[in-house]
């Protein structure tokens, strides 16, 4: 039924061994990261956005639902995470959790506004969600429109980890990302993560077995929207500022390109995806405009010539999945 | 009150985009089953080539509005016949991707010789001044574009529900497989369908030159407010198009003269409000 996945493999123990070496050799090579000399700044922005990627990977490559609005909840828990942390001068983790609880409460709205329609109107719809919501944080006071919310105070987290301190951060936004990382592994081994497959690849067949096929996309859709949140919130720290770049559609498009790149529905794909896609916009700042035309190239030649993405590809040569 | 009619103008105009660009999205999903992602920056294609054709050949407006829509239209048929035939038969969301990414690279392209400024384009001199119409002043060019578009979106319509070849068109949309099966070349009709998708889109971005200016990326968030006014409308009739897209751009109007500060999200808004109601929106058909 879908093509999204040609090739989905039952999982065995043998998948599952692969899988946790494969994750235990990311996390130890992620570990590494600050004693390598690569400038952690830019590791730990890619860390925000594979997890935000992989959220995003949650709902199209195990639930079929391409939103092309994920932005939204990007950018609505950083304004939430900064606003909280410089105006009510709350302490980083409650600065995170009410971030978090605004992109839930968020995709609980918008979810419940475009759940029920399909396929490629869901991608319209949730697109244009995200458009209102940009003109909302463009007139909104307190995101102060186009300069955005600056300056935010890294605090301590738990009162304890200085988070101004790049080694200390780099740690903090790591354990985040795994832990978001394993939260949607576990999602997506789950029971409910076996449902969703199925209504991906048959949702009439789905209904007919008796499940309540829009509860279950609805809960992919809550739990993408805040792992998406989540990493928004991680990002405040990073980047130290929140701006309408993060919720433009723009940036919707770049988490499908991440996402696409690695491999749709593939589990590490969306974090290979990721840190491709920002060193080459780290390497190839300088040529402006450029960019976006090697954007659009890399969108095209992924639809036509390598739907399966970079480790989709690589699982397949290797009959595993990845 | 004056500037309550002048608002309805804007918003007529407006409406005059979102149905041209509209219809050409749901003549083009019908067909193909893709959602033309590039309609946006194919729209902006045709106002740039009626700025070259202008200042490059120095061939006027009136030629524009025929030659612009043709080129932009070959240029997409070369897209439809070299990579977006590729897609039938894959998940719909490959379409939307494809097209995605040839709008990024098409504005891009644009933005990195022209910036993101625009360029003026003059109104053709027949068509400059205006008249008074006791209650408002109508500029001439703006009374002609939303004429002229209700024209084309008519002929459009006419063209697909009265027609011979319209008639081919919605049996191949229906069940492609039986129509080839009666000798009908049904990839060249998809070819073509394309082609007068975009063409449309060319000619509502020649008709806005004169008055949006032209920039690289007029169509960008454009073609998000037509996909909510597709959502909105449906995509199932050719005349609904048309009626939502025009319906929209006077709500849009009227928000900018009562209530200005939500004159850009009002049709995101309303799109909320009809899904709520109504989940399959207006026209009603599942999808």
């Amino acid at each position: 039924m879908s093509a999204l996945t040609d090739d989905t493999l039952p999982m065995t123990p043998r998948a599952m061994r692969d899988e946790m070496i494969v994750f235990a050799v990311m996390a130890t090579l992620l570990a590494a990261v600050p004693f390598t000399g690569i400038y952690p700044f830019f590791v730990m922005q890619a860390l925000c956005f594979a997890l935000l990627a992989c959220a995003f990977n949650l709902l199209i490559g195990y639930g079929g639902l391409l939103s092309f609005g994920h932005a939204m909840f990007l950018g609505t828990a950083g304004y939430v995470s900064a606003h909280a942390l410089k105006v009510w001068g709350l302490p980083p983790e409650l600065g995170i959790v009410v971030g978090v609880a605004a992109a839930a409460l968020l995709g609980l709205v918008t979810g419940y506004i475009s759940i029920k329609r399909q396929g490629i109107y869901f991608s319209m719809i949730t697109l244009a969600l995200s458009q209102l919501l940009y003109f909302l944080y463009l007139q909104a006071p307190f995101t102060h429109g186009e300069d955005g919310i600056q300056g935010i105070p890294q605090g301590h987290l738990f009162g304890i980890f200085d988070l101004s301190k790049p080694l200390v951060l780099y740690y903090v936004v790591l354990v985040g990302f795994l832990a978001g990382f394993l939260l949607i592994y576990r999602t997506i081994n789950s029971p409910f993560g076996e449902v969703l497959k199925s209504i991906r690849e048959n949702e009439p067949r789905a209904i007919s077995l008796g499940y309540k096929t829009d509860q279950y996309k609805m809960l992919a859709y809550v739990l993408s929207g805040t792992l998406a949140g989540f990493a928004g919130s991680l990002k405040v720290f990073v980047a130290q500022n929140a701006s309408l770049t993060d919720v433009h559609w723009s940036m919707s498009g770049e988490i499908v390109l991440m996402t696409l790149v690695g491999g749709l529905g593939t589990i590490f794909g969306p974090v290979v995806g990721a840190f491709v896609i920002i060193a080459m916009q780290q390497y190839l700042a300088g040529f402006g405009q450029w960019v976006t035309v090697i954007q659009g190239v890399i969108f095209v030649s992924c639809v036509l010539l390598f739907r399966r993405g970079l480790v989709g590809e690589l699982a397949h040569l290797l009959r595993r999945s990845l | 009150m004056q500037a309550l009619y002048a608002q309805l103008l804007v918003g007529l105009i407006n409406g005059s985009f979102y149905a041209l660009l509209s219809l050409g999205l749901a003549v083009i999903f019908g067909m193909l089953n893709i959602i033309n992602f590039a309609h946006g920056a194919l729209y902006m294609m045709g106002a740039f080539v009626a700025y070259f054709l202008l200042n490059l050949g120095g061939i006027n407006y009136w030629w524009a509005l025929i030659i612009a829509p043709v080129v932009v239209g070959v240029f997409g048929m070369i897209l439809e016949r070299t990579m977006l035939q590729w897609l039938a038969g894959l998940d719909h969301l490959y379409g939307l991707l494809l097209t995605f990414g040839i709008a990024l690279i098409v504005q891009g392209v644009f933005q990195n010789y022209f910036g993101s400024s625009g360029l003026p384009y003059s109104i053709p001199d027949q068509l400059k001044g205006g008249v008074n119409l006791g209650f408002m002043f109508l500029p001439i060019y703006r009374g002609w574009v939303v004429i002229f578009s209700l024209v084309v979106c008519l002929a459009t319509w006419f063209l697909i529900e009265k027609t011979q070849l319209g008639a081919y068109l919605r049996a191949a949309t229906e069940n492609p497989t039986l129509v080839r099966a009666f000798g009908i070349n049904v990839p060249r009709m998809i070819t073509l369908t394309y082609g007068l998708g975009v063409g449309l889109a060319a000619l509502a971005g020649v008709l806005s030159a004169p008055i949006n200016q032209v920039r690289p990326l007029m169509g960008a968030d454009l073609i998000i407010v037509v996909f909510a006014v597709v959502v909105i409308g449906g995509m199932g009739s050719i005349m609904g198009s048309i009626i939502t897209g025009f319906a929209l751009g006077v709500i849009e109007g009227l928000t900018k003269y009562f209530y200005p500060e939500a004159s850009n999200t009002v049709v995101f808004v309303l799109m909320v409000v009809v899904l709520l109601v109504k989940p399959t929106g207006l026209t009603g058909r599942a999808a």
